[in-house]
């Protein structure tokens, strides 16, 4: 890290450093000046990585509005062109569907590895919130994206979806006609939906900032849950983890390419080439994977309002999490019984998941209740009690300590 | 800074980490190019578009004197059946005089069939002569009511702000009596 503040030799450089400080704002934003821990493994890559999934689905979205039409008689025939006529189309359209799948990933993986270690613990609650955030605007915006092919899954899809609201006693009916702009999902629905679509990713956008913003405030969490300290627990963002997130993102290409260039339509549904019916609905339903397990939660309750109420609040829980975690160690790597709890929840997600796409018939009924209770329980009754019973192992007391005794090093080393 | 401390023991100007830097950054640079490459190609015109790209014409309806407008990628196409007056008119002219000096013969590929993109060589109005109430100019031509340029019967500008001559797009007679242009 270089002592001081940002310095440049170049005169182009000073003339707008002086007018508007820009350099040194990067420079402590993710530059040299900006510390941070120094043993973050390849988890804390995937922050950085969301951001970039953000842009490709941004940038691909924007191209591909330019020949998309939102109406119901020429939507599906538009896309179809894309793929076909408009050079490149069937690229850009494969970058976007495969796109949101690669975003989901990236974020749940982030989401994850926040539980793990505790990333949402004082004082980084708001942070966690604004995740959360992000998150459940993901979610809205990919799945009126889903609607915009008008094809059979993109129709049936906005049908179920948008009926979620005639749970709601009394202004059902009512409400969900204003989201459809008429009886049933059609046009007008549609065009709505292209509109927040657009929109969307733009507040997510936003919303990104403030929650690099909120991260600046207290740094990044780290493996060991232990705040820096001492100089010694950092090393410089530039060029240390300007380059690992690099090199991450390299890997990530290459993950993303698989999946554009060899199974393009794998993660999708082939019944979505079929053009919208609103007369018919196709025998299976099922929602893309990333939507799944609330999609599992959904079904376990046996009742309409119930099933809505059991989803919402499968997502509510988690801005309760920082609360429901009565343990003041944050890194689960202390934490023994905790940790075990943990990949529990993961086996859970995952089984909810595996329950959403299986029909709602027979044992998968069973298993989605078991695996809705247990995802419930983990948060309200697992987080609190063993954060109070819980021994954790001893935490040490700062990160360059943990490091230099990790390398069989007496004491920390003088400057990486 | 890549020539700082980690080289040591490396000899010469050009270590083995300046070496990996701008390898790496050649390799960057281009991986973005070819991935930005799509993203600009596909404002060009698409498969479908460029399908529409040559029109057909059965000239055998025209009569003498008569003009039709065809649409060829979007645009008019003006196909004039020009009388034993006009043709002599346009091969009359004083080619070294015109704005944009051509003769009538270079314009056509058989006298009678005048074939010319109706777009005025200025800022894209459509000229106006294509029916006989239209004002067809100081020179029997066409005129552009947008900026006042005069075109003759061969579609060479005379007067008036446009700098070149009405274009005559490729075109070639598939039979006697039909032409393809494009």
């Amino acid at each position: 890290m270089q002592p001081g503040g940002f310095q440049s030799s170049s005169k182009i450089v000073q003339w707008i450093e002086y007018r508007l400080p820009i350099f040194s704002f990067l420079d402590h934003s993710v530059g040299t000046q900006y510390p941070s821990p120094k043993n973050l493994s390849y988890l804390w890559n995937f922050g950085s990585l969301a951001g970039i999934a953000l842009v490709i689905q941004i940038v691909t979205g924007i191209v591909l509005a330019m020949h998309y039409v939102p109406h119901g008689d020429m939507a599906f025939d538009s896309v179809e062109r894309i793929m076909r006529d408009v050079n490149y189309g069937w690229l850009i359209r494969y970058i976007h569907a495969n796109g949101s799948s690669m975003f989901f990933a990236v974020v749940y993986i982030h989401i994850f590895r926040g539980l793990y270690y505790g990333s949402y613990k004082f004082p980084r609650e708001l942070l966690w919130w604004l995740g959360l955030v992000i998150f459940i605007l993901m979610m809205m915006t990919a799945f009126m994206g889903y609607v915009l092919p008008w094809g059979q899954m993109s129709y049936w899809a906005a049908t179920v979806i948008t009926n979620l609201f005639t749970a709601i006693p009394w202004a059902g009916e009512a409400i969900t006609e204003w989201l459809w702009g008429g009886f049933v999902v059609g046009t007008p629905t549609l065009t709505r939906f292209y509109s927040l679509h657009y929109l969307i990713p733009f507040v997510i956008f936003a919303i990104v900032f403030v929650h690099i913003w909120a991260l600046h405030v207290h740094k990044s969490n780290n493996p060991l849950g232990v705040e820096m300290k001492t100089p010694k627990d950092s090393i410089a963002f530039h060029p240390y983890y300007t380059v690992k997130d690099m090199f991450g993102l390299g890997v990530f290409l290459v993950v993303f390419g698989f999946w554009v260039f060899y199974f393009p339509n794998y993660l999708g549904h082939p019944d979505n080439y079929i053009p919208a019916n609103p007369l018919q609905t196709p025998p299976h339903i099922v929602p893309e994977w990333y939507l799944l397990p609330f999609y599992a939660i959904l079904r376990a309750i046996p009742s309409k309002l119930g099933g809505v109420i059991a989803m919402v609040a499968s997502l509510w829980v988690l801005f309760l999490v920082p609360w429901l975690d009565t343990s003041r160690v944050r890194s689960a790597t202390f934490r023994p019984i905790f940790k075990q709890f943990y990949w529990l929840l993961v086996a859970d997600v995952l089984v909810l998941g595996y329950v959403g796409a299986q029909p709602a018939e027979g044992i998968f009924v069973h298993i989605g209740r078991i695996a809705t209770a247990y995802y419930f329980v983990h948060f309200i009754l697992v987080l609190p009690f063993v954060g109070w019973m819980e021994r954790p192992r001893p935490v040490p007391d700062s990160i360059a300590e943990a490091e230099a005794a990790r390398h069989g090093r007496p004491s920390a080393r003088a400057g990486e | 800074m890549a020539t700082m401390a980690g080289d040591r023991g490396h000899a010469g100007d050009g270590s083995r980490r300046d070496f990996l830097y701008v390898a790496t950054g050649t390799a960057a640079a281009v991986g973005t190019a070819l991935a930005v490459w799509p993203l600009i190609d596909q404002m060009n015109p698409a498969e479908d578009v460029l399908a529409l790209a040559s029109t057909e014409v059965d000239l055998s309806p025209i009569e003498v004197g008569q003009s039709i407008t065809v649409v060829w990628r979007g645009r008019p196409v003006f196909v004039r059946r020009r009388t034993a007056g006009e043709i002599s008119a346009a091969a009359e002219a004083v080619v070294n005089d015109l704005p944009d000096p051509q003769t009538d013969g270079d314009r056509v590929q058989q006298a009678e069939w005048l074939v010319l993109v109706g777009v005025c060589t200025h800022l894209g109005c459509i000229p106006l002569g294509q029916k006989g109430t239209d004002p067809r100019g100081d020179w029997g031509g066409w005129f552009c009511p947008c900026h006042g340029s005069h075109y003759d019967t061969s579609g060479r500008v005379r007067k008036g702000p446009a700098p070149e001559n009405l274009a005559v797009p490729p075109y070639a007679f598939v039979t006697e009596t039909t032409i393809k242009i494009g």
